[in-house]
């Protein structure tokens, strides 16, 4: 009945407080607005919520070891035995596209949230200290910016080794200059508020002000950037796996798995298919997700995100 | 125009340089032992610590880091790039004879994305929210959902069922057999031009709309001109810019993607010869193509940059 009811009443009125009387009842009306508003958004979620289940309970809903190889059955086409066939060595297809969320989905959250935070945290020192300081920092992500994505993070993880740190690492690097930048933008904008003023004329330090005033109007910016750039990382670290310096095999991931289709001389085409719909459905339902995000909690981004990406060139 | 051409080619320089340096950190400090990361841990362990000193001194490596650092960026000047560690043939060599491929993709590339993103940007535009825009709509974000190189994996293993068509691995360069250098380049190029085509769609739909919702756009209307007539030649010119810049920002989705999609397409380009030397840690001919692949991405943008202000005169002014 909260449900209903939350979801119902006219924004802004009164009634959104009554229906919300506990905090999961607004939560759940919140919920509901926005999916009405962003269906696609909300179709992105639930397939992003369904496939982070998958990967968390993958050994309770992959039908055989990833890792096992079995010589009796290989390269066998989807069957009833192995839904979506097996490899050159036997090993169940489905398993490891389940198996391979699990890396596929670790590694891009730990990248998005290691290197959007760090980015992010860069961005607020840098717009709200100015100066000196904002000046040599624009200029090193500028640099960072400089490189192609995907052949900084190959450069990197070559340097640092390949392995499931170093490849969460690598991508994390490429993704700084973009929190810095686009947090850096706001935080300009958050220091110039009277509320901010007042903090630093109360005698605040710097890094109260930064991280009780500003640090908060960063939170949904922040969130958006998380979420748009989930897609990107899940690509790059699919990449780095299909060229071979990503997380080394037989680790399943689901570029590891396109790059063993290709060794074939004729390549099985269930190989080839299966773990890149995976990456390519996955990368969808977080695009469609993070644009409906990007939409509700920070319209003024919208147009801008990719104008941003330039390096914050204005029109 | 020329204070602000001076103004961004500075940048641009500093920009390179700290480029440089990082990739020369990034490749000579962070891993210790460069001769570990070319032999590997067993191979280094198997030779005698005089065969050691004497192979990084070959390599230039036994230098001081800033000695090094320095003779790098004097080699660059004087185009002298150092010999891949394992195949003998010099960086300049593998440059000259791989790049012509990596650069015709790139090109083809960049004209796919405009002849296909552009139209449909437009054709959106006209009536938004009509069936045809949903349908762009729905295609440009799964065009930009895909990863380029599956699609080209796919690409070239549908070719391969069914018409039992490979395309030619060997380089052909396009003043020996434009044909045969066409079979080679087409596939990557028109698997990236439609990641970008996406995007320019996108860009170019979003940017008229806006540009339409402008007094001029209206005054037009209020004459009585023809709605083809508007948005050609009033509305598009005025939103051309952004996707002009979104076309300089994609080139770095291109130059990265195009490693991945030259190896999915099996193309004998400078991406692939990149990723053989990832894999191999032939330091000198991977520290030589980042800082390429780096270097091109830098100078389209300022190229960017520059059309911006000759095309927009209010940038160049203010």
């Amino acid at each position: 009945m909260v449900v209903r009811a939350a979801e119902q009443p006219a924004p802004g009125s009164p009634a959104t407080v009554f229906a919300g009387q506990s905090l999961i009842g607004s939560m759940v009306g919140e919920l509901g607005r926005f999916s009405r508003r962003n269906t696609l958004a909300a179709l992105g979620g639930l397939v992003g919520l369904l496939i982070i289940f998958v990967a968390v309970a993958a050994p309770l809903l992959a039908p055989y070891d990833p890792l096992k190889a079995d010589f009796r059955r290989m390269n066998k086409p989807p069957d009833a035995h192995n839904l979506l066939g097996t490899d050159q060595v036997g090993r169940d297809t489905l398993s490891r596209v389940i198996y391979g969320a699990r890396t596929s989905l670790f590694v891009a959250l730990s990248a998005v949230v290691l290197g959007t935070t760090v980015g992010s945290l860069w961005g607020v020192a840098c717009g709200y200290l100015r100066g000196r300081f904002d000046l040599v920092s624009q200029r090193i992500m500028e640099i960072l910016q400089a490189f192609p994505d995907l052949i900084l993070a190959m450069a990197i993880s070559m340097a640092i080794g390949t392995g499931l740190p170093a490849v969460i690492f690598a991508i994390a690097i490429t993704r700084i200059p973009f929190g810095g930048r686009v947090i850096r933008s706001v935080a300009l904008s958050v220091r110039e508020m009277p509320y901010v003023e007042a903090g630093r004329a109360s005698g605040a330090s710097a890094l109260r002000v930064m991280v009780y005033h500003v640090l908060p109007q960063c939170l949904a910016p922040y969130l958006v950037l998380a979420t748009t750039h989930l897609g990107v990382a899940i690509v790059i670290e699919a990449a780095l796996g299909f060229l071979g310096v990503g997380v080394p095999p037989p680790t399943p991931t689901w570029g590891n798995m396109l790059a063993d289709s290709i060794t074939a001389l004729v390549p099985p085409w269930w190989l080839a298919f299966f773990p890149g719909l995976a990456i390519t459905v996955t990368v969808l339902a977080f695009n469609l997700l993070g644009d409906g995000i990007r939409d509700t909690l920070d319209p003024r981004l919208s147009p801008a995100f990719l104008r941003m990406m330039t390096g914050g060139r204005r029109r | 125009m020329r204070k602000y051409l001076a103004r961004r080619a500075a940048y641009a320089a500093v920009t390179l340089l700290g480029v440089s340096l990082s990739v020369f950190v990034i490749l000579r400090i962070l891993p210790g032992d460069p001769l570990v990361a070319i032999l590997g841990v067993e191979g280094h362990a198997r030779m005698t610590p005089a065969d050691r000193v004497r192979i990084m001194a070959d390599l230039g490596l036994s230098d001081p880091l800033p000695v090094q650092y320095a003779r790098w960026l004097v080699d660059i000047a004087a185009g002298e790039l150092g010999k891949s560690f394992f195949r003998g043939d010099t960086v300049a060599e593998l440059i000259l004879h791989r790049g012509p491929i990596s650069a015709e993709i790139g090109i083809l590339a960049l004209v796919v994305s405009w002849l296909v993103g552009l139209p449909v940007g437009i054709l959106s535009a006209f009536k938004p929210n009509s069936i045809p825009d949903g349908l762009a709509r729905a295609m440009s974000v799964l065009f930009i959902a895909i990863p380029g190189f599956w699609l080209g994996m796919l690409i070239v293993l549908a070719l391969l069922f069914w018409f039992g068509y490979k395309a030619p691995i060997i380089i052909v360069h396009f003043w020996q057999d434009p044909w045969q250098n066409l079979q080679i380049v087409i596939g990557p190029a028109v698997v990236l031009g439609l990641a970008q085509g996406a995007y320019i769609a996108r860009m170019s739909r979003s940017c008229l709309l806006e540009v339409i919702g402008e007094d001029f756009v209206r005054t037009a209307r209020a004459k009585g001109l023809r709605e083809g007539l508007i948005v050609m030649r009033h509305a598009l010119p005025n939103a051309l810019l952004p996707v002009i810049t979104i076309s300089g920002v994609l080139l770095g989705f291109v130059l990265g993607g195009s490693v991945a999609v030259e190896q999915a397409f099996g193309v004998p380009g400078l991406g692939r010869a990149l990723v053989t030397a990832v894999i191999e840690r032939d330091i000198i001919v991977v520290q030589n193509l980042v800082l390429l692949y780096a270097a091109i991405f830098v100078l389209v943008n300022v190229l960017v940059d520059l059309s911006y202000a000759w095309l927009d005169p209010r940038i160049r002014y203010s």
